[in-house]
């Protein structure tokens, strides 16, 4: 028996531990917490992948009680690759923020870190729970830490931040109902139990819609993605990091659990795929055609994200039949992650140096802050799915199995989505290399260069993960037999 | 064995670049340094590569991106033509870019972008896949842009996005035919003869729309018509940008990835059987005659060369669409050839610009002896594209001219014969002005009016041109000489691809 089990614990507590240390650490003593915090999560995490890639699927009885009265703590392949995700881009937005609050005029900056580091925690918590009622509380606590950040960003933000409250409340009640439709049902809360146990029926079908539909709300689906772009270009710099790099691959997460393992024996489970699909197709299109439309970089970067979650949501189909696509999809979304990461970082180093984020406005930024630039465009061509990016190989990958599955129509949507967004980040990028002359003297403050080698650090891993794919692969083939339950 | 090779030929010129990055603009000497090491490096590893090619022959690098899916580097005696002419014309173009770019603002980012452009045009020769030479396509054209729009000038950030708009939907249609030969025939490395031969009839329909689809992703950098706009308008960029991009960077990475289309993945016999040929040199052909009439209407001298190079470029997919070893090796010499006197041509052109302020055909009476030397130099790649006989262009043409015939398609010669007259008619009278005409009176000057005093161009802009100029004459005059280009066209073709033995 390895140290597993272990690690399990380790990835949850620590951050929640960590938390009340940065709570109670105050401003200063705050930024140290967080940032020892993400060393010892990502250890932690680093130390869980192994375990999965060395022994197989980790699980652990909470308190030694056995299912079904008890709680599962498990870890999967794509668990593991989940947590792995949010350990680099999380420790990559932590280090951002430590100077990013340091240097400023954010009065609300001693706040950040301990709801941060709940936040990470519910997070973690989320991608290890084994059963349906922790996902919800899970998900409940990273909805309530999301909006306490976005409020962050002051009183502006109070309506984006208000939505955001009442549609996360939505979505996790949705959930909910499922989840007492299911227990009502089969009795047991366990994920790996009720898969094994699942049939058709009226109660699965109106749970598996409800729980859906709650997790649309959550992922920003289209067209449950309109409180997303004010909510994530309004928050503070870090937090829109954090949002739409991780928070969203949360509600995406649990619906690969809910289409791939738990309902996927049901008749409707092809049916409902191609129509979430159908949805990612919508996304891609409206997302970029409003990135296309937007005049300020934030909103524009927002918008990305609905468009490439659509690009998740495409693959689910693909993912069923072919085993192939699974990789495809985290890659994506890893890649997805730390390069909405990188540009949000460098939204708010321009930000902070010009006072505001008005594409026209930021002429010649790539000669002023060469760095930022570079992270941008890095970010960029991952974005767009550009060689050799992880971006790429993960777009790559799922072309060629949309190819081979004859789903013509998912490969124009994704090239449509790859022009677009190579369109939208043209236009927001462009502007910084033409000439700076007439604003030389509109940088108002010289930007630390900490945030900016952050931002450039995340743009250089969504890259790097062009060659992650073998150990993706080899990560993903790690899961659980919910067949010998049966 | 030698797996480091190929990452150290695409190193040479990607670690100078990314330090050139890095450097602060002041850093003159030190970039300068760094670029011509990069340069010399490579020439040195080529030159390795040449000495012993046998020992090399293997030499392969393999990196596994997911499961099917490889970066594949190797030297062949195909990468080997097009690597050296790439490290050659790379050394050549960095010294005239240091005597050119003299004084201007964003250097470094220049030279970074100029050494990453190099590294991707290197990638391309070393592909052992068809994946990764799609790669670094890619990479390629986002390298380039940077350079396209260097002035940014509203003309050329115009150009720029004109670029961007042809290569990148190109890039989509490539992606979709990479991925679906991939589906089809699983991955496959380059195989002489190509491997999709085994598929059959059964795909022939699916065959035949990745094969239009591949043309096409290829022929927009290859310049094809109707594919070509983007090439007159990207002139805007500076002249060692152009030079190079003309001459072995980007026109050319389009050239090479159709050549290795169709002699390395379809393969030109079940490629002909698809009954693909036939229309991939018709529309070769259209572009021949279409660049050539363009290049007579135009005035500036930097858009009459590059509609040139259109109709030239054609020549290398024309002979590559024609059946039989002679127009197979015609493509391939004229891969080198266009190449030498392409760049000649355009170094000779921002020489004109550079040192007397002179952009238009029409105000070059009797430059000829204000800059003979340019001028010669001029001239020697003027005559070459015209294909007088002994010229490098000559050689070029007999051998597709007499490949056309032997593979039946007599009309060929009449479309040769056609864009000999036009290149004629666009270079004479050129030549005519420079050597026989009087000065008009003043030049008109670079920069509001400086003309360059001394009796030709700054020697860091002409010592490279001569050596071109002298490149293109001597690969014509000595073609039938052991290692000319024309000898290792024709051992690629004869014996790698065997194409001698039916």
């Amino acid at each position: 028996m390895t140290a597993g089990p272990g690690w399990l614990v380790a990835v949850v507590t620590l951050p929640l531990a960590g938390a009340v240390v940065a709570l109670l650490a105050g401003r200063r003593g705050g930024a140290a917490a967080g940032l020892l915090t993400s060393l010892l999560v990502t250890a932690a995490v680093c130390g869980l992948t192994s375990a999965v890639l060395a022994a197989g699927p980790q699980q652990l009885a909470v308190g030694g009680w056995a299912l079904p009265l008890g709680i599962a703590l498990r870890a999967d392949g794509l668990a593991a690759a989940m947590l792995l995700l949010s350990a680099l881009v999380g420790s990559g937005i932590s280090l951002y923020a430590w100077r990013y609050f340091a240097a400023s005029h954010h009065a609300a900056g001693a706040l950040f870190w301990p709801v941060w580091l709940l936040l990470w925690g519910a997070l973690n918590a989320l991608y290890v729970s084994g059963d349906i009622f922790n996902l919800y509380v899970t998900l409940e606590l990273l909805g309530l830490a999301a909006v306490a950040l976005i409020a962050l960003a002051g009183a502006s933000v109070v309506a984006a931040a208000l939505r955001y409250l009442l549609y996360a409340l939505l979505g996790s009640m949705l959930y909910l109902l499922g989840v007492v439709l299911l227990y009502a049902e089969f009795g047991t809360l366990d994920l790996l139990q009720l898969q094994a146990a699942m049939r058709p029926g009226l109660a699965p079908a109106l749970a598996a819609t409800l729980m859906t539909v709650g997790l649309m709300v959550k992922t920003a689906v289209f067209p449950l993605h309109f409180w997303l772009p004010a909510a994530h270009a309004g928050a503070p710099a870090p937090v829109s990091a954090a949002l739409s790099g991780l928070v969203v691959k949360a509600g995406f997460y649990l619906l690969l659990r809910l289409w791939l393992e738990l309902y996927a024996a049901l008749p409707a489970a092809l049916l409902v795929q191609t129509l979430l699909a159908a949805l990612g197709a919508a996304a891609v299109l409206w997302g970029g055609v409003q990135a296309l439309r937007q005049v300020r970089l934030k909103p524009l970067i927002a918008y990305s994200t609905v468009a490439q979650i659509g690009y998740l949501m495409l693959a689910l189909p693909l993912a069923a039949a072919a085993p192939a696509a699974l990789p495809a999809v985290v890659l994506l979304a890893a890649s997805h992650a730390s390069a909405k990461a990188a540009m949000f970082f460098c939204a708010g180093t321009l930000l902070a140096a010009y006072g505001h984020d008005r594409i026209a406005a930021l002429r010649g930024f790539a000669t002023q802050l060469p760095v930022t630039a570079a992270a941008f465009a890095l970010a960029a061509v991952s974005l767009v799915g550009l060689p050799l990016s992880g971006g790429f190989v993960g777009k790559f990958l799922l072309v060629e199995t949309a190819v081979g599955a004859g789903a013509w129509w998912i490969v124009a949507v994704v090239l449509a989505g790859s022009l677009l967004a190579a369109a939208y980040l043209f236009a927001a990028l462009a502007p910084a290399f033409g000439s700076a002359a007439a604003s030389e003297a509109a940088q108002r403050r010289a930007a630390a260069w900490l945030p900016q080698y952050a931002a450039l650090g995340m743009a250089l891993l969504s890259i790097a993960l062009g060659l992650a794919g073998p150990g993706a692969q080899a990560l993903l083939a790690v899961t659980f037999d919910a067949g010998a339950l049966r | 064995m030698s797996g480091w090779l190929p990452l150290a030929l695409i190193g040479s010129s990607l670690l100078p670049g990314l330090l050139i990055f890095a450097l602060p603009e002041r850093r003159r000497g030190l970039r300068s340094a760094l670029n011509l090491a990069g340069a010399g490096l490579k020439l040195l590893l080529v030159a390795l590569l040449l000495a012993d090619a046998e020992r090399h022959a293997e030499a392969q690098w393999r990196l596994p991106l997911a499961a099917g899916l490889e970066l594949v580097l190797r030297v062949d005696a195909l990468s080997l033509l097009f690597l050296t002419l790439s490290a050659l014309l790379w050394a050549l173009t960095t010294v005239y870019a240091i005597g050119y770019l003299e004084g201007s603002p964003h250097r470094s980012r220049f030279f970074g972008f100029f050494s990453l452009c190099v590294a991707a045009t290197t990638g391309i020769a070393l592909a052992g896949n068809l994946f990764t030479l799609f790669v670094f396509y890619e990479i390629l054209t986002l390298v380039t842009y940077p350079l396209v729009v260097h002035r940014g000038t509203p003309a050329a950030l115009a150009a720029g996005r004109s670029y961007l708009l042809y290569t990148m939907p190109a890039g989509a249609l490539l992606l979709v035919a990479v991925a679906g030969l991939q589906v089809l025939a699983g991955p496959q490395d380059f195989t002489p003869g190509g491997y999709l031969a085994a598929l059959g009839e059964a795909h022939a329909v699916a065959l035949t729309a990745l094969f239009a689809a591949l043309i096409a992703g290829f022929g927009v950098k290859a310049a094809l018509v109707p594919l070509h706009g983007w090439l007159p308008r990207a002139m805007v960029a500076p002249a060692p940008v152009t030079a190079l991009l003309h001459a072995v960077a980007v026109v050319k990475a389009g050239a090479f990835g159709i050549v290795r289309v169709v002699h390395e993945v379809y393969g030109s016999a079940f490629a002909a059987s698809l009954g693909v040929l036939t229309p991939l040199a018709v529309v070769a052909a259209l572009t021949i005659v279409w660049g050539s009439w363009r290049a007579l209407a135009q005035d500036e001298l930097k858009k009459r060369l590059a509609y040139s190079t259109v109709s030239q470029v054609a020549y290398i997919v024309l002979g590559t669409a024609l059946l039989g070893p002679l127009a197979a090796i015609g493509a391939l010499v004229h891969l080198v050839h266009q190449g030498l006197m392409k760049i000649t041509l355009f170094f000779a052109a921002g020489n004109y610009a550079e040192t007397l302020g002179v952009h238009l055909v029409s105000q070059m009476d009797g430059i000829g002896r204000r800059m003979p030397w340019t001028t010669l130099a001029f001239t020697v790649g003027a005559l070459g594209m015209i294909g007088v006989p002994a010229t490098a262009g000559f050689v070029s043409k007999m051998h597709l001219g007499a490949g056309a015939l032997a593979a039946g398609q007599g009309w060929v010669l009449g479309v040769l014969a056609l864009s000999s007259l036009l290149n004629a008619m666009y270079f004479l009278p050129i030549l005519h002005r420079a050597w026989f005409r009087p000065a008009r009176g003043p030049w008109p000057g670079a920069y509001g009016g400086v003309v360059r005093d001394g009796p030709d161009a700054a020697p860091l802009l002409l010592l490279p041109l001569l050596a071109t100029g002298a490149s293109a004459l001597v690969v014509g005059v000595f073609a039938g000489l052991a290692w000319s280009p024309l000898d290792w066209s024709a051992h690629i073709v004869l014996t790698i691809w065997g194409y001698g033995d039916d």
